[in-house]
């Protein structure tokens, strides 16, 4: 297809709409040119095999948090027992699965929730935390870095500043005293991971354009008469797109386990079912000690194979963009 | 520019970002929904005792007063005294510091000695199933959070089998809590309750060191002189340690200055699941009981040692590869 355009443009064909006033011509294009690394890269990356079955991994529990209330049997958050919540302990159901004498799959905790559902409905939280977070980290992080290496100078100057100061940051920490300061929320861990978490794609990608800018195809649109702007989305974007993508998929997997970490402590959000806050409950009846192990054992196995599929599919990414470590 | 100008940047560098720190941590805690002074003042007090408090603490002071004492107070390391116990700040960091970083030394040690290693032999093995399985074990290691996987471990070997103690960092009875810090920590009980959590830690962080080492021998490999070893005749494990690993070793040193900050930044988790007496774990339950003052300072402690050691690590890269230019 590139063939066949070429013969019929000229090769300045990216540039020429400086002069003309066809704006979604100029949006087309700038799309164009991002679908095609993405597309090749693509392509690249689900040649392998541990690719493949992250990726399926991940389709498969984006499947489950879209249709939760049709696959989950029960009520996250609804107790399962009527009447007298004074010993709850004895009440805890064994999971169906081996054997038990109940109708839930996976037993209930001993606040009487279902713990089959809880693990269904966990699956949203823990992907919107991921996939929200991961987003917007590697989305601000492309562009300071994309801005502070294309201006240079008193700009990168202040950008960095700012990342070396969150560099200094304890990631656990800050958002434990930020989600205090705020309330236990997910819409505000999701906030707080986001501060913290573009600093390190705003790093690579700001080393990664400070080199682009001297290479001669920028060199070349400067003196074409390129803005600013253009450079920036249809020079140096695309190329270090394959980053954004590679610290977007570590993103998901970091956001996920910090969530999980959070919640854990006890500054999970009350009103949402989560991996972390099922983990948290369990420790505070002490189900380690009676030995309830159906109740603990299953969100940390989700938290383990949704984490290993995102680093899976960064490193099998990595290894497209940086040949030399294969 | 010379060494002697970045070591000079690059210490301004440090003293400006703890003051950002420190600023940030001042204005967070002025956030704090509710009455603006309960974050110093405890409200069970009596209204008088209450009164006298914010009148000493200077409360009733503009903004900017307090921001300058903040600061003052910050300089010579008072950080006021716990709502809680009534301790001074600077004593329950005294005392709980040192108890995270035993725990933290010893994982690293043990992930590193193991890191470096299996990173070395997976680099020289490219290839084969050896390198796929430790990528794989070091990726696994790095996914699964810390925290369940203690969690694992405490239920098997605590709870099912009786090996290894519950929580904690002593057994009650054993005159641990009475004796030297030192005494403690060469006891057979204190083994007893260090095993399970620097095992864990030890596990996770085992995989940085790995993957690192790793890349940078497949790097160091490819180059000219691995070559000139080979057409000496050196034996390959000679090559292998001797000349390959030794000059793959330089991004680990500073990775693991770096990893280590945020190590004791992050023992938060691991400290609250096996209740090991540490500065993480006691951030967190300052932060749940609202005792501001341990929660400020317990985390100035975290950041600055994560600003510090990061600075070391700048330094030292400097110092350790001759080929380093500063500009």
């Amino acid at each position: 297809m590139a063939q066949e355009e070429q013969s019929t443009r000229s090769i300045y064909t990216d540039l020429d709409d400086a002069s003309t006033d066809e704006e979604i011509n100029k949006w087309e294009r700038t799309f164009r040119l991002w679908r095609e690394t993405l597309k090749e890269h693509w392509g690249m990356l689900t040649d392998e095999l541990s690719v493949k079955l992250s990726m399926l991994t991940v389709a498969g529990f984006m499947i489950i948090a879209i249709f939760a209330p049709f696959i989950a049997t029960h009520q996250p958050l609804q107790r399962q027992f009527q009447g007298d919540a004074g010993i709850i302990q004895d009440k805890w159901a064994e999971p169906s699965l081996l054997g038990g004498d109940t109708e839930y799959l996976l037993g209930t905790t001993a606040e009487g929730f279902d713990i089959f559902s809880q693990l269904v409905y966990g699956t949203r939280a823990a992907l919107l935390v991921g996939l929200i977070a991961a987003f917007f980290t590697a989305g601000i992080g492309t562009l300071v870095g994309l801005v502070a290496g294309y201006y240079g100078g008193k700009v990168d100057d202040a950008l960095m500043r700012i990342v070396d100061f969150l560099y200094g940051m304890p990631l656990l920490p800050t958002v434990i005293v930020l989600v205090a300061v705020l309330g236990p929320d997910l819409w505000n861990i999701i906030l707080a991971l986001i501060i913290l978490q573009w600093r390190s794609t705003a790093r690579v990608i700001r080393s990664q354009s400070l080199s682009l800018r001297e290479r001669p195809f920028v060199k070349a649109a400067e003196v074409a008469g390129a803005g600013d702007w253009h450079i920036i989305s249809r020079h140096l974007a695309p190329n270090v797109l394959p980053m954004t993508f590679l610290y977007g998929s570590f993103g998901i997997a970091w956001a996920i386990l910090a969530e999980a970490g959070i919640s854990f402590i006890g500054l999970g959000d009350p009103n949402t079912v989560s991996w972390g806050t099922m983990l948290q409950a369990s420790r505070a009846y002490s189900a380690l000690s009676f030995g309830a192990w159906w109740w603990f054992v299953p969100p940390g196995i989700c938290i383990g194979l949704l984490v290993i599929s995102g680093f899976l599919i960064g490193r099998g990414y990595e290894e497209i963009t940086n040949p030399k470590i294969q | 520019m010379g060494k002697a100008s970045f070591v000079v940047r690059r210490t301004l560098q440090l003293v400006v970002t703890l003051w950002a720190v420190g600023t940030v941590l001042f204005g967070l805690f002025r956030l704090m929904p509710g009455d603006p002074t309960s974050y110093v003042v405890s409200s069970q007090m009596t209204q008088e005792a209450r009164q006298q408090l914010i009148e000493s603490y200077g409360l009733n002071d503009a903004l900017h007063v307090q921001y300058i004492r903040f600061l003052e107070n910050l300089v010579v390391l008072n950080f006021g005294q716990s709502f809680h116990s009534n301790q001074p700040v600077t004593d329950i960091i005294a005392t709980y510091m040192p108890n995270t970083l035993v725990l933290m030394l010893t994982a690293f040690i043990v992930a590193y000695a193991l890191g470096i290693t299996l990173g070395v032999l997976s680099g020289w093995y490219r290839g084969s199933r050896f390198e796929r399985s430790t990528v794989i074990t070091a990726l696994t290691a790095r996914s699964v959070p810390t925290f369940y996987v203690g969690l694992i471990v405490l239920w098997i070997f605590g709870a099912e089998l009786g090996v290894i103690p519950m929580s904690g960092m002593t057994s009650l009875g054993t005159g641990g809590q009475n004796t030297g810090f030192l005494d403690m920590v060469f006891t057979l009980d204190f083994l007893r309750h260090l095993i399970a959590p620097a095992a864990v830690l030890g596990f996770y962080y085992m995989g940085y060191p790995l993957l690192i080492m790793r890349t940078s021998m497949l790097e160091v490999l490819s180059e000219d002189f691995i070559d000139v070893c080979r057409a000496k005749g050196l034996k390959e494990r000679t090559i292998m340690f001797k000349h390959a690993a030794r000059n793959a070793l330089l991004p680990i040193i500073t990775a693991a200055a770096i990893a280590l900050g945020y190590a004791v930044g992050g023992s938060v988790l691991i400290e609250t699941v096996f209740a090991w007496p540490g500065i993480g774990r006691e951030m967190v339950r300052a932060v749940l009981r609202r005792d501001f003052p341990v929660a400020q300072g317990t985390f100035i402690v975290l950041a600055s040692t994560i600003i510090f050691l990061n600075f070391v690590a700048d330094l030292a890269y400097g110092y350790l590869d001759p080929r380093v230019t500063y500009d």
